[in-house]
């Protein structure tokens, strides 16, 4: 068949940021299959809650002070987070490096919170079934937490050799907008978890 | 003049300029995969994955089948002793899990993955190298639910594993844990499909190609992959508590400790509802690409057609309790849901309404694929008349698993699904293999499947108002059921005897079937552009699109865009909207790493239904694959 060139697309850059780039509406995507996984947890919860008579099963909620603390340093840990998203658009590459460092360092201290919390929790995920539906939504945000931050470490790590430039920027980005997710996706869980039972 | 490969190759070559035989094969060096075996693990390329997805499934559709025959023959005389009732069990199960998780999903999305990228113009799918992770891992799924089958340890639960029969105190050994991990299988491989194929409508389409122009095939895979992402979860989550519970001892779905069986219902049928629709919409996506091609005009109505997806799609989440009915809901509920059930005849009847003006329209031409749309018409609207009535309650609670169930869905899903795909391999067959299948083998193929389908399944609806329940694995002499047993079971194996003849005509018209050319049918969409089968690169250069049906709009030459790169995989990225061109993207090589991640998956899934400490070092040895998949192998790579 015959052509005609009708449009020239030979100054288009090669990597974008947020919607223009395709990962971004990957990240997206995973977002929204785990965050129906979220809801179907949470509601896996309150279908339990409203279905036998006395909730919380036996138990007292657990302590909140873990939940509380994660709660606090996720929210804070957002700062970073919107910096190094900044930073990574102004391709500022040791403003990048720092905060990744500060954001791993974060992170880490949310894995060890949680797994703190994991070695005190009462009740056990075998006690019964309020213990199963606790376990289940904390266990399923400890994995987010963990899949990211191990993003974040490899992608700290990439930043400190000859790697980081060009679109790694536009990695960052992306993974900055994972972590909203997942602190957003903790924000109902830690109301359900720790203040539902006792309100 | 020299091949690609040893042809002066500049840092950045763009497409301007070059001349057609020399852009041609630069293309196809640059697109190409090395050759042998590791070409062959390690290829990306959407078309080889798209293939190797279709064989397999076909594979798994044949062995679902061969089981399904067991099953007649069990059934076509009473008290037979073909099998016994464990084997039977076994079967039944295998048979459902294997034909909706192996087969029906499965298919739809390899042809997703084949024509997607050609239909909208772009030489690869998005994040082609989880399109590569994902057929691997369906492919071990498969095979893990089979082997199990061979060892005797294949699931006995029902396609549905109904907690209590599938929990700790009942589920034998660990058959249903091969159940629930082989959903763990299936479901990762179609979610992350599912993404790639948002992203590819959404990002990847030809400039120019508004929302309205992408042809009706690609908005209803568009529309089924939405559904994947927020119905495949659910059946994740209702698998894997049904493994923790079996594993190591919570209590979700045990009433006794607080759990409730009725729980594992609901996730299950919060996927399993949208999961018929799953199957079905790409179906009419199907039909909708015939009737197109072979009425010789546009469809009629494609923007009501369009509407009427999404609107499926969405009723699609809200029917799921009506199969509960029989479980003792609130009145109110369950009324909702027989209004909800009986709604989404409403978009679905709309599509059938807009195809028959087209045919009416149109000057049809006669083809196998529009004989297997016929066969669709009928079957279809059959199954969704008996579905109008198991939407009424009082109905479905006197039916409510009997034969009469088994005989709608069969009559849904093969009428709604499996004959648009047929239909859908004889249209599509001469792209994918350069060659057409025979017309006489078609034509029989088609009446053979139609008569032999209608014997072997409407019998069922009698046998199911007399009474017959579902998954017995015999029945006695006095009860009446023994001469439509036997009719259906003939029906069977004339339906089987279609499809020997539909693989017969396969496996010979790629040998020797007359060569297609580009486009055989007449075609107006984009797919029909490419050579047959495509190259590498899929179109020499990338069309500019300003009609639904360019092919047709554009007879005498086609407008293009330059400006792209010939010596790197690169990819035009355009906005959602309006398709106005944004980035040059790059799009990935050949790796490895996706072979890699997919076995140590494996070895994650499988090993954790024996050990909970599985999902620990399992996730490390995952974590590790990805980062080897991540990291850059060039400083080529950060550019791009």
């Amino acid at each position: 068949m015959k052509t005609r060139v009708v449009t020239d697309v030979s100054s288009l850059p090669r990597y974008g940021f947020g919607p223009s780039a395709s990962t971004w509406w990957g990240t997206l995507g995973f977002c929204a299959i785990e965050g129906t996984g979220f809801a179907l947890a949470i509601g896996m919860y309150l279908f339990l809650a409203f279905n036998n008579p006395h909730w919380p099963l036996g138990f007292a909620p657990p302590v909140h002070w873990p939940g509380t603390i994660l709660t606090i340093l996720l929210l804070v840990s957002l700062i970073p987070n919107v910096m190094v998203d900044r930073a990574a658009h102004a391709h500022d590459l040791p403003k990048v490096r720092w905060l990744l460092v500060l954001l791993s360092a974060v992170g880490l201290i949310a894995i060890a919170i949680r797994f703190v919390e994991f070695y005190m929790l009462i009740p056990r995920w075998d006690s019964n079934a309020y213990g199963s539906i606790v376990w289940f939504l904390l266990g399923l945000h400890a994995t987010h937490i963990i899949t990211d931050v191990g993003d974040t470490i490899v992608l700290t790590a990439l930043m400190f050799t000859t790697h980081g430039r060009a679109k790694r920027f536009a990695d960052i980005s992306d993974n900055a907008f994972y972590w909203y997710f997942v602190v957003g996706a903790w924000l109902p869980i830690y109301y359900l978890v720790y203040w539902f039972p006792i309100l | 003049m020299p091949p690609a490969t040893v042809m002066p190759r500049p840092a950045d070559q763009r497409d301007t300029g070059l001349e057609d035989a020399e852009l041609r094969e630069r293309l196809a060096y640059t697109w190409g995969r090395r050759p042998g075996i590791i070409g062959w693990l390690m290829t990306v390329d959407h078309k080889e994955i798209g293939r190797r997805y279709i064989v397999t499934a076909f594979a798994f559709l044949a062995l679902g089948g061969l089981v399904a025959a067991i099953m007649r023959l069990q059934l076509a005389r009473p008290e037979q002793h073909v099998v016994g009732p464990d084997l039977y069990n076994q079967i039944f199960t295998v048979h459902g899990s294997n034909m909706m998780f192996l087969f029906a999903v499965p298919v739809m999305q390899a042809f997703s993955i084949y024509l997607v990228p050609l239909m909208v113009g772009t030489r690869n799918i998005a994040f082609a190298r989880v399109g590569a992770f994902s057929y691997w891992i369906y492919l071990a799924g498969g095979v893990f639910l089979w082997v199990s089958f061979i060892l005797d340890i294949g699931p006995d639960v029902g396609w549905f594993a109904y907690v209590p029969l599938s929990g700790p105190q009942y589920g034998i050994g660990k058959r249903p844990d091969v159940w629930a991990q082989m959903i763990t299988f299936t479901e990762v491989a179609a979610m992350a499909t599912a993404v790639q194929t948002i992203v590819t409508v959404f990002k990847h389409r030809a400039p120019g190609m508004k929302l309205t122009e992408i042809p009706l095939f690609v908005w209803a895979m568009l529309v089924t992959a939405f559904m994947v992402i927020f119905a495949m979860p659910a059946v994740m989550v209702a698998s894997t508590s049904l493994i923790l519970d079996r594993l190591v001892g919570t209590h979700f779905f045990n009433p006794s400790e607080g759990g409730s069986a009725l729980l594992f219902q609901h996730l299950f049928w919060f996927f399993g509802h949208p999961e018929v629709y799953i199957i079905f919409i790409p179906g009419t996506g199907m039909v909708s690409a015939i009737i197109e091609t072979f009425s010789r005009r546009p469809v009629f109505g494609h923007v009501a057609v369009i509407i009427s997806l999404v609107a499926t799609g969405m009723l699609g989440f809200g029917l799921w309790v009506h199969h509960m009915f029989a479980t003792g809901l609130p009145e109110l509920g369950a009324s909702f849901f027989t209004i909800m059930s009986m709604t989404i005849a409403i978009p679905s009847g709309l599509q059938i309404f807009c195809w028959l003006v087209t045919l009416f329209t149109g000057t049809p031409v006669i083809r196998t694929p529009l004989l297997f749309v016929f066969g669709f018409f009928f079957i279809f609207v059959l199954g969704g008349m008996t579905g109008v009535m198991v939407a009424s309650i009082p109905i479905d609670l006197q039916v409510h698993d009997t034969y009469f169930v088994v005989a709608h869905f069969h009559y849904v899903l093969i009428g709604g699904a499996v004959f648009p795909l047929i239909g859908a391999t004889y249209y599509w067959f001469p792209k994918i293999t350069g060659r057409m299948m025979s017309e006489r083998l078609g034509t029989w193929n088609f009446w053979l499947a139609f008569i032999g389908f209608n014997v072997a399944f409407f019998p069922m609806h009698i046998l199911g108002i007399l009474g017959m329940p579902r998954r017995v694995y015999t029945y006695q002499t006095d009860v009446g059921w023994d001469r439509l047993n036997l009719l259906s079971s003939i029906g069977a194996f004339i339906l089987a005897a279609s499809f020997a003849l539909f693989f017969l005509n396969m496996l010979r018209s790629a040998r020797v079937g007359p060569l297609a050319g580009p486009n055989p049918w007449g075609a107006g969409t984009l797919e029909w552009l490419a050579d047959s089968p495509p190259g590498p690169h899929n179109f020499d250069h990338i069309p500019v699109v300003t009609h639904a049906t360019p092919l047709w709009a554009e007879r005498e030459s086609l407008p293009i865009a330059t400006g792209i790169s010939v010596n790197r995989r690169e990819i035009l990225i355009t906005t959602l909207a309006e398709a106005r061109p944004e980035i040059r993207e790059a799009s990935p090589d050949s790796s490895i790493w996706p072979l890699l991640a997919a076995i140590a998956t494996t070895i994650a899934f499988i090993a954790s239904i024996f050990s909970p400490w599985a999902a620990v070092w399992g996730s490390a040895l995952i974590g590790l694959t990805l980062i080897g998949w991540f990291w850059p192998k060039s400083m080529r790579e950060d550019e791009e």
